[in-house]
């Protein structure tokens, strides 16, 4: 669990991070360039500003003289002209760079996971996984375009204001700089502070949804129990907690800035003493000191933006961090190269030197664990011919799950080995392997989009009449036909649209239509009304035959039909044979049937 | 203009603290327009050689001070007090603005809390069915998401309003006096940066929602894509997945940059604006200033307020397009809180000693469909009542009635001879025990899931209802035992396991009156028939209701009721209803033809071995 908590990054700049991360960089290396030429631009037009209003004192005003005025306005134009053609490139540019590199990482990303192993999914939260593909990665490109741009602009336009400040009077520059290093230090520790108050803050708010979500969710369970009062005490000791914590953060906030502002303004006042002492001299110019004026302003914007992008840069830095952890993750199962080269891999199958599979599968010696050390198979053995069907019966946790997960490659064995056709199905491709399987979930999963899409997912290529006849087969068609637009009506996100007993009939079309050679079916226990149990069962019927399948089996009427039964005790085989076979020895098997015939029997009676 | 109403209500106890910090944005706003007047003075009148000027009601200020100080020939040579004068203005509105910051953060946030609070303790007090019917996302996306809108909107912007107003309005008036001309060239483009703000917010709107739709596209084909792993690899689809998520990528990447870009649209058209606005301040002022119809100090007052002005102005568009989906928000959460909560007496104590009589009840959720008609029947404390029948029977209705979850239409029900309507919820509630039919568990321990039923349970207790729900064991065999938190990681309860720690949390209540709700369907039946002897060694017996159709379990019980179609239908024990002609005696007779097909079974193999030989 700790893995997955939201861990705190405190570690300063990492070079080694950011050289990894200079692949996603690296495509956008020209834009970041016109980027950053954009930034000076617009920088220079800023410094340029007051030096305008300089003049326009220093040659118009002062002097009381209107030549030239229309030729300063027509300057004056033409810079904001070019201001505003900064300002919309930037943000444009910006922009594609910003989304280029997010979607690059999700798009990475997102083959990766298409390669990592069962393992992995069975350790990491699908939440966590969002998250690194959809914030993180959001942040990172946010980061790295905008982070720039405020880094060249603030750095640039400082360096200039500096320049033209020595430039103009150096001794009034060096004077208003006094303040700098102290603005300099006082900017990047409530930046820190206020950023660090704030990633407490969204902490509890995350607090607050769950707490609502299982308010809310647990309601019932409330009433029952009379637990309102208690409840909402506990709630609002979280809210409290947030109260505080969201008034500290902007106590902060506002402290920061009062405290700018006033450094700001002794600049200023230092500028307008000494400067204005040197205007009485004749010394200095009146534009000069209203520069000067502006300047001590304009400086402390940039300053802020700077002390931004560095507290950010922590944040970022974690965001990297996450999502190379999951990037780099190795997958537990995965083709040789050898195995690679000859028969292709997802990206590139080479579908032309795949052999053909006969469904023979044998188990020799395999011994298995999730975790290490901790056995779920030890030693196991077992041969299913081509075309057998094995019902797999057992208690949750018996292993039965397992021995699927392995026939099917989903998890490679610890030790001994797996053989289809004879061979080890490690010198085969994965994808040789699934391609000829067909799977039936316990909870069926479904894609959003169409019916059609869904039995199709199987073989893209299929016709309209494969599918329907898919359908058929699973007595699907009818319940199909019946919808407003049939195979085109809309599943829902999840098929949340459709009944858990129809989305079990698609799913058997969908995996009929692969004719796979080898069934797996994990069989829903979820009770379904008895018309719909009967087409399931007959579904069934007609997926099994002349496939090697194998099926955890829960109804009677799927167990009995069974070539073997194989009864799962702790990892080993406990008892096995025919259902007549089982039956006459009254074992485990047989108080499993009785019990089982009785509850089906019953709950037909009370659906019917 | 209700929900105005309504927002206003919420603030309710915070709106002094509202109205001070609103005061101190405005005179912080007054103190910013002090400096340039400051600078004007001192470029003019000190290092410069024009009388003092200074009009309308700025007249006494200035000249007092300026006198004060010892007129020009004075501060000629202390030029360093205007520089502290400034610095002392800029410290003073510092502290206003802290104090803004920090008194609409207190009120902001504890109206947020009490939007929470109050919503979170509605939610819990509306009555049963109003969960039963709910869609959990769409609540909690309001309690949450909805509530976030609304503090945004009483922290940040219900202050910038009252800041763009000062602003405006401060400035002319520091303005006016000054010059006329200079004021409306300054004011010139202003409504115009102002509309080209609101009407850009509005028509943007459809882009931002386009983007946002795009990324929960893309969120839905990664989640559909992680949850249905299995199924992608099954089938080999990797490619066809990486197709499907890139399509989606591109479109959330594509339609965000078209935001981006109008967006970069509106800031440079509105920065040329306001660019334009201070251009023109600076020539037409540089103009006149040269021809010396205005001072040079007036020329950089004029140009410093135009800069400090028209940020907020543009800010303001923004901030009236933000109340459009802040008002939709406050309608949202009222929707909630318009809804009637049930009621409760909190001080009513009752002893149930659990005498249970129904006369004639009859319940219907809806009016005109009847669940339960005309059902009577007489339990004595002690007693253990099983209840038989098909889906939709109303099984599930009769018990809900006890804890009063609903209430019945018509007829009575009385316990311990005392009409059931006239109890209060709650004090009914705690005297009858009810495990629901799918149980819900809290995500903290396993010990405070079944502590959670009684304040101050102890450790053995809480041991003990698990021995007897038959999950002491289980619990033990995890790794962290009782510390064992639900929904970690690794550890997922199996179904029966969910439902037995549900039990013990029930039992931990120790109420007169116990309700089964089909709660061991899960389990397996050896631990249903462990649970239940345990449940009748206990001291007290409670006056039990079980819902079941497990045969041991009916047999078993000193009343048995079958409903059919809301009605009461037969009502008996076992020895009575196994002789009666019903859905008991099917029931019954399944058992016989188990035996039957077992035996069939055993002869066929016997046959098939006969021949073998």
């Amino acid at each position: 669990m700790s893995v997955y908590k939201e861990q705190e990054y405190t570690k300063r700049f990492d070079i080694s991070l950011w050289k990894k991360l200079y692949q996603f960089i690296k495509p956008y290396k020209k834009r970041l360039a016109v980027l950053g030429f954009f930034m000076l631009s617009l920088a220079g037009v800023d410094v340029i500003f007051p030096l305008m209003t300089k003049y326009a004192i220093d040659h118009f005003v002062v002097p009381q003289n209107t030549d030239g005025i229309v030729a300063f306005g027509v300057v004056y134009f033409v810079l904001i002209l070019l201001q505003s053609l900064n300002i919309y490139f930037f943000i444009a540019i910006a922009g594609k760079i910003e989304m280029g590199i997010s979607y690059d990482i999700r798009k990475k990303g997102f083959k990766h996971l298409q390669e990592l192993s069962f393992n992995y999914y069975d350790k990491t939260p699908v939440g966590w996984i969002m998250t690194r593909m959809t914030s993180d990665s959001t942040r990172l490109g946010e980061f790295i375009s905008w982070g720039l741009v405020d880094m060249v602009w603030g750095v640039s336009l400082m360096i200039g204001i500096v320049f033209v400040m020595l430039f103009m009077q150096w001794k009034l520059a060096l004077i208003t700089f006094t303040v700098v290093p102290v603005l300099v230090v006082i900017s990047l520790y409530f930046q820190k502070k206020i950023l660090k108050a704030y990633r407490k803050v969204r902490k509890i708010n995350s607090q607050i949804t769950g707490a609502f979500s299982e308010g809310i969710t647990g309601a019932k369970t409330t009433k029952t129990l009379v637990r309102e009062e208690e409840n909402l005490l506990e709630f609002q000791e979280i809210t409290t907690k947030m109260n505080r914590s969201s008034v500290r953060s902007a106590i902060f906030s506002a402290l920061y800035l009062p405290v700018v502002l006033t450094l700001g303004s002794i600049g200023t006042g230092l500028v307008l003493w000494r400067g204005g002492s040197g205007v009485i001299l004749g010394a200095i110019s009146y534009g000069t000191l209203v520069a000067f004026i502006s300047y001590t302003v304009q400086f402390f914007e940039p300053l802020r933006e700077l002390s931004r992008v560095f507290a950010e840069l922590q944040n970022a830095q974690a965001s990297a961090e996450r999502i190379f952890s999951m990037i780099d993750e190795k997958p537990d199962i995965q083709d040789t190269s050898e195995v690679v080269d000859e028969y292709g891999d997802i990206t590139e199958c080479k579908k032309e030197n795949w052999p053909d599979i006969d469904g023979n599968i044998h188990f020799k010696d395999v011994s298995f664990g999730y975790k290490d050390g901790e056995y779920v198979l030890d030693d196991f053995n077992l041969e299913v011919q081509a075309g057998e069907t094995i019902a797999l019966v057992g208690e949750t946790g018996s292993g039965k799950s397992t021995i699927v997960n392995l026939a099917c490659r989903f998890y490679e064995p610890t030790k001994g080995e797996v053989l289809i056709d004879g061979v080890d199905y490690r010198k085969r491709s994965l994808l040789w392997l699934h391609s000829s399987l067909g799977y039936v979930l316990q909870t069926p999963h479904l894609f959003s989009g169409t019916i059609r899409d869904n039995i199709a997912y199987g073989r893209m290529d299929a016709t309209k009449d494969e599918i329907i006849e898919a359908a058929k087969l699973v007595n699907a068609h009818v319940f199909i036909s019946r919808l407003e637009n049939g195979y085109d009506s809309e599943v829902g996100e999840g098929g949340s649209l459709l009944s858990t007993g129809e989305k079990q009939l698609i799913s058997f079309a969908r995996a009929i239509l692969t004719d796979p050679k080898i069934f797996v079916l994990d069989e829903a226990t979820s009770s379904v009304d008895t018309e719909t149990e009967q087409k399931i069962q007959d579904a069934i019927h007609k997926v099994l035959e002349d496939r090697t399948s194998f099926i955890i089996a829960h109804r009677l009427s799927t167990i009995r039909s069974a070539d073997r039964i194989l009864v799962i005790q702790k990892g080993k085989i406990t008892e096995m044979g025919t259902h007549h076979e089982l039956i006459k020895l009254k074992g485990y098997y047989y108080r499993l049937y009785s019990n089982q015939f009785m509850e089906e029997r019953e709950s037909e009676l009370l659906t019917a | 203009m209700k929900k105005l109403y309504y927002l206003w209500q919420f603030m309710k106890g915070n709106r002094a603290l509202y109205i001070i910090s609103i005061g101190a944005i405005g005179m912080a706003t007054f103190l910013l327009f002090f400096w340039p007047m400051i600078l004007r003075v001192t470029v003019d009148s000190i290092i410069g050689e024009k009388a003092l000027e200074a009009q309308g009601w700025l007249k006494p200020i200035f000249t007092g001070a300026f006198n004060f100080f010892g007129g020009r020939s004075g501060l000629v040579g202390k030029l360093w007090i205007c520089s502290i004068l400034l610095i002392i203005i800029t410290l003073i509105r510092g502290i206003f603005l802290y104090f803004k910051g920090k008194w609409s953060a207190i009120a902001s946030e504890s109206i947020a809390q009490r939007i929470r609070d109050k919503v979170y303790n509605h939610l819990q007090l509306l009555p049963y069915n109003y969960h039963v019917k709910s869609k959990t996302g769409d609540l909690i996306q309001r309690c949450t998401s909805d509530v976030e809108t609304i503090r945004r909107f009483l922290a940040i912007q219900f202050v910038e309003v009252g800041r763009a107003f000062f602003m405006v309005g401060f400035a002319l008036s520091f303005m006016i006096p000054m010059s006329v001309p200079m004021t409306l060239v300054s004011m010139a483009l202003v409504p115009f940066i102002f509309g080209f703000a609101v009407i850009f917010f509005i028509k943007v709107k459809k882009a931002f929602q386009l983007s946002d739709e795009s990324e929960g596209r893309m969120s839905t084909v990664l989640q559909e894509n992680l949850s249905g792993v299995r199924v992608v690899r099954a089938f080999a689809r990797q490619a066809h997945e990486m197709d499907k998520f890139d399509t989606r990528n591109c479109e959330y990447r594509d339609l965000t940059y078209r935001l981006i870009r109008l967006l970069a649209w509106y800031w440079s058209i509105s920065d040329f604006l306001s660019l334009i606005q201070i251009a023109a301040v600076l020539i037409l002022g540089t103009f006149w200033a040269a021809n010396g119809v205005i001072s040079l100090g007036t020329l950089l007052a004029f140009s410093t307020f135009v800069g400090m002005m028209l940020w907020p102005i543009r800010q303001m568009g923004r901030v009236l397009t933000d109340m459009g989906k802040t008002m939709v928000s406050v309608g949202r959460i009222h929707e909630i809180l318009d809804e009637p909560t049930e009621e409760f007496h909190d001080d009513e104590k009752i002893a149930v000693k659990g005498k249970i009589e129904f006369k004639n009840v009859s319940f219907e959720y809806e009016p005109g469909k009847p669940v339960l008609k005309d059902v009577s029947f007489t339990v004595e404390p002690g007693q253990t009542v099983a209840i038989l029948g098909s889906t939709g029977s109303g099984k599930t209705s009769l018990v809900h009635l006890l804890p009063r979850l609903y209430d019945y239409t018509s007829g009575s029900i009385t316990i311990d001879g005392i009409e059931l309507k006239d109890i209060d919820k709650h004090a009914i509630r705690k005297n009858v025990g009810i495990v629901l039919q799918e149980p819900f568990l809290f995500s903290r321990t396993l010990k405070e899931n079944i502590g959670i039923s009684r304040i101050n349970s102890e450790d053995d207790e809480i041991f003990e209802a698990a021995q007897i729900a038959s999950v002491h064991d289980v619990i033990l065999d995890f790794q962290k035992g009782y510390e064992t938190a639900v929904g970690e990681r690794g550890v997922t309860l199996s179904g029966g396991q969910k439902q037995r720690v549900a039990m013990a949390r029930t039992l931990l209540m120790n109420t007169p009156i116990l309700i089964f709700d089909d709660s061991l369907s899960a389990v397996d039946i050896e631990t249903d028939a462990a649970i239940r002897a345990q449940l009748n060694r206990r001291a007290r017996k409670a006056t039990t209701f079980i819902i079941s159709h497990r045969l041991t379990t009916l047999s078993e019980a000193d009343i048995i009721l079958v409903l059919e179609h809301g009605k009461l239908v037969q009502i008996g024990s076992h020895e009575e209803l196994v002789n009666q002609e019903g859905l008991y005696k099917r029931i019954w007779n399944i058992q016989n033809s188990l035996e039957e097909e077992l035996e069939t079974e055993l002869e066929k193999n016997n046959v098939k071995i006969g021949i073998n030989k």
